[in-house]
């Protein structure tokens, strides 16, 4: 289970509204390659996991991909909090206003709703860790593009270089979650008998 | 238990309560808060590496001593400021208090 901590994992403290970075954030939040997509994608991954390094690491940068996504939640309602209307029409964000208002809904820059179709689980630790380095790096190129669009403006530059790192971290662990599974799979594996074992038992 | 927190002598050139908190003139809230959010970005990063590094001796030695840093910390702050978890005893529902972390609090 979960516990809710009332700290932001690094702060978030935007001084000037600006719904059009809003707009292209938001894909951070419930895009394809977007923190919700991560988190569910590695906390489902961790059941069938067959080595205890893989389940814990896969726990564990899930939880921290929860944290990431209340910053992006949090990075998202400042940039539109009291926004008025001409703002949100010029920031073309009428049609998300319709549906949505200003609560902040998990879909990507182009306005399509998160669906589970983001996550990846094929029922192999090898497949799906491979595509888990994949995700930490298309989320970091995400944040990347995110920061060039997002120039002019550090208060909102701070936090999306945070979360740039903390994918290069979770690359980096989950390389080498794959190759301790990948060290264990290509072990000898000795295969004995009930018999063989109560004989070498004796000795 | 300072014996417990230094078990491997490497607290030399760590990061203490002292230095976090005196760095700046801060007011005492915010030093305390950014002290925490040291501490538990440490405990955090300390805990993915110590996933595939288990027996790494000198991580698994400062993930104790930042963890038990963190918890003395959140337990002061947690007395003046009010509750950061649900879980924490309160003689006033003091969970309420705004702003919440979106808003800008505890930051």
């Amino acid at each position: 289970m979960w516990t809710y901590n009332k700290v932001l994992e690094y702060p978030v403290k935007i001084k000037c509204k600006n719904p059009k970075l809003a707009k292209v954030i938001i894909s951070q939040y419930g895009g394809p390659d977007g923190e919700l997509a991560a988190s569910l994608r590695y906390l489902s991954q961790r059941f069938a996991m067959p080595d205890e390094n893989a389940k814990a690491i896969l726990n564990d940068i899930g939880t921290e991909e929860l944290a990431h996504l209340e910053m992006v939640g949090s990075i998202v309602y400042q940039l539109t909090k009291n926004a008025s209307i001409e703002e949100i029409e010029q920031a073309g964000l009428s049609a998300y206003y319709t549906d949505r208002g200003l609560d902040v809904y998990p879909s990507s820059a182009a306005g399509v709703p998160f669906t589970a179709a983001y996550i990846a689980c094929k029922g192999d630790p090898i497949a799906n860790l491979q595509e888990d380095l994949a995700a930490e790096q298309k989320a970091r190129a995400t944040y990347e593009k995110l920061i060039n669009l997002c120039k002019d403006n550090p208060d909102v530059i701070d936090p999306l270089k945070f979360l740039r790192q903390r994918e290069v971290v979770h690359f980096q662990r989950f390389g080498e979650a794959l190759r301790g599974i990948q060290d264990k799979l290509a072990t000898k594996k000795m295969y004995m008998n009930d018999c063989q074992i109560n004989n070498q038992s004796t000795l | 238990m300072p014996e417990d927190r230094n078990c491997c002598n490497c607290s030399n050139n760590t990061m203490n309560s002292e230095d976090i908190m005196t760095s700046s003139n801060l007011c005492p809230r915010q030093e305390m808060l950014n002290a925490i959010k040291s501490y538990r970005f440490a405990v955090i990063e300390l805990g993915l590496y110590l996933d595939t590094h288990s027996n790494d001796t000198r991580a698994l030695c400062l993930h104790r001593q930042y963890a038990n840093e963190l918890k003395d910390l959140c337990d002061k702050y947690q007395k003046v400021y009010g509750p950061l978890t649900i879980e924490y005893p309160c003689n006033k529902w003091r969970w309420l208090e705004g702003p919440w972390p979106w808003e800008g609090g505890n930051i």
